[in-house]
């Protein structure tokens, strides 16, 4: 039986909700990546500007369609990325994002494990077609898995949905 | 979340949101706000004429139970039925329970079939899928695009095993207004042992009711939905309809509904429905000029906007529910909020569950586009400034959101 459960914001949340950072697209840059979907009801892009002999990110941006913690979880990665290192910013877990927002209700759990997908998937793709490092696993991680997990189990309902 | 937690946080969230300077409330569908003169009624009933127990000899049992008796007979004249056909509970969900479960418990046998509207509230889908679980068989009845039960469907299927269907005269969400009497007359030629039930919350107050013409079996109503106090609900029982009681305990004045009434609150209730009713023809036309003054100028002015349900007469005079394409519903509800303007979605987050509402799905809208509704209901008490206000800030909203996206209108 579905349910509604009070759902309650903390104030970062709603503070990077209304006043997001780093929102956009980045001009030239070198890895980005979708998690999630608008069959979902949530989906995040991340862009990265990646410094090609250090490997350390220069700029990072995002755009999102989803909720208010969906906008926020997006807005916060982009910020503890920046200036980081690829293998440093593999590390964030959602749980990181969370704490970094003040703690997500948990019903909201999967905004932080979406903006971690996307970020990874971003990582992943800029190590495509460069020589990828040893500290890159091969299988996905629980956040990649989630997020592909959630996508088609929408594509699944969405379309059982139209028939 | 632990209870105390979550007391901070909703704490340091409303110090933060803090009050808006302008107020527009239009989330009328999840809670409704208590009229003056509801409210009146219940504080005399709290202090004096409603203290007692209606079913105690003294003075202020004696009291209460004349006027509950009074509260009762306004509301039965009002629907036009006699007052014992009238059982109280404490909400609307309560007596669309005592409705479904209350005819299955005592069904003859071999009548085991169930039909319900696939955009049914889901204190009516629930039960209903409960019974399921228990040999009972569902039947949801498909509806058009604007919410319309099909009505060739019902005489398809409708047989000697039927029990009992149930449908809302207004849809809760998209504020179809259903041809009752069709489907009484439908079914009852088909077989007229069918118990016909329908769902009239979201009608009360918004379009004329009345028993005799209706000819339903059952109905049922909620206080909070017309302006009332929330914690009353009413079911209407037409004269030799047997229903068993689901809950137990001790009876009083209430044939199924066991525990001490309500008194202040149905007498709330009685008041909200006489006050909306001896002003329906003027309120009538009020909500029909704001809900019109809303659909239109979103329509024309907000681009990627579609309107659920149908539009015009069709539709009940107080309904607003228009899918945003490319925006989240929740982030719409949030961001309102800090304006002022407190509206609901049928998006999958602000339910907290993976899928959007069931009644957009129902009438064929695709995931994202149920993801980006919000329903809005008007009372004859919003003004145009109201609505100004509205279609001030709420473009601008949409705006934003949109901007945030990766997906725009353009690359689709």
């Amino acid at each position: 039986m579905s349910s509604r459960v009070p759902l309650t914001y903390g104030k970062k949340v709603i503070e990077l909700f209304k006043n997001p950072k780093n929102v956009g697209k980045i001009e030239g840059a070198n890895a980005e990546a979708l998690a999630g979907s608008l069959a979902c009801g949530d989906m995040i892009a991340i862009y990265l500007k990646v410094d090609e002999t250090s490997d350390k990110i220069i700029d990072a941006k995002f755009e999102s369609y989803g909720c208010a913690a969906n906008i926020a979880a997006a807005s916060i990665l982009t910020e503890m990325i920046k200036g980081r290192n690829l293998s440093e910013a593999w590390k964030i877990s959602w749980k990181d994002v969370s704490d970094e927002l003040g703690g997500l209700p948990q019903v909201k759990y999967h905004c932080g494990v979406l903006a971690v997908g996307a970020l990874r998937r971003a990582i992943r793709a800029y190590y495509e077609k460069r020589q990828k490092p040893n500290w890159l696993p091969k299988e996905l991680s629980q956040e990649e898995r989630h997020a592909l997990e959630e996508e088609k189990l929408m594509e699944i309902l969405a379309k059982r949905s139209q028939k | 979340m632990i209870y105390s937690d979550l007391s901070k946080s909703i704490k340091e969230l409303i110090e933060f949101h803090g009050i808006p300077k302008r107020e527009v409330y239009l989330d009328y569908e999840n809670s409704g706000l208590i009229i003056p003169e509801a409210l009146r009624a219940m504080e005399e009933a709290y202090k004096f004429n409603g203290r007692g127990h209606p079913s105690i000899t003294h003075l202020p049992g004696w009291l209460s139970y004349e006027s509950l008796f009074k509260a009762t007979s306004i509301f039965a004249s009002i629907i036009n039925c006699n007052p014992e056909e009238i059982v109280y509970t404490h909400s609307g969900s309560e007596a669309n329970n005592l409705a479904i479960l209350g005819s299955a418990v005592i069904s003859p046998k071999g009548r085991r079939k169930i039909f319900v509207s696939s955009i049914e509230h889901l204190s009516v889908i629930f039960p209903a899928e409960r019974l399921e679980e228990r040999g009972f068989k569902l039947i949801k009845i498909p509806v058009d695009k604007e919410g319309y039960i099909d009505l060739d469907f019902i005489s398809e299927h409708v047989d000697d095993e039927t029990l009992m269907i149930s449908v809302g005269i207004v849809n809760h969400e998209i504020g179809t207004i259903q041809d009752i009497k069709a489907l009484r007359d439908i079914t009852k030629d088909k077989n007229k042992e069918v118990l016909i039930h329908t769902d009239a919350c979201a009608a009360l107050g918004r379009i004329k009711l009345d028993m005799k013409e209706l000819d339903v079996d059952l109905a049922s109503f909620s206080s909070h939905k017309v302006y009332g106090p929330k914690g009353v609900g009413a079911l209407y029982i037409k004269e030799g309809v047997k229903l068993e009681p689901i809950i137990y305990g001790q009876l009083s004045t209430q044939k199924l509904w066991p525990g001490v009434e309500n008194v202040p609150g149905i007498l709330g209730f009685s008041k909200a429905v006489e006050t909306i009713y001896s002003n329906f023809t003027e309120y009538k036309s009020k909500m029909i000029e704001l809900r019109d003054m809303l659909i239109n100028s979103i329509l024309n002015n907000i681009d990627h906007t579609l309107l659920n349900g149908p539009y015009g007469d069709k539709r009940s005079p107080d309904n607003i529910n228009i899918s945003f394409i490319y925006c989240e519903g929740e982030a719409l509800t949030v961001e309102l909020s800090m304006n002022g303007i407190y509206v609901s979605s049928g998006s999958a987050c602000t339910s907290r569950v993976l899928e959007p509402s069931h009644v957009l799905l129902a009438i064929g809208r695709r995931y994202e586009e149920a993801h980006g509704s919000l329903l809005m209901k008007v009372t004859p008490f919003h003004t145009k400034s109201d609505m100004e206000y509205v279609l001030e800030v709420l473009p601008r909203i949409v705006n934003r959101l949109r901007s945030i996206s990766p997906v725009k209108p353009s690359n689709r």
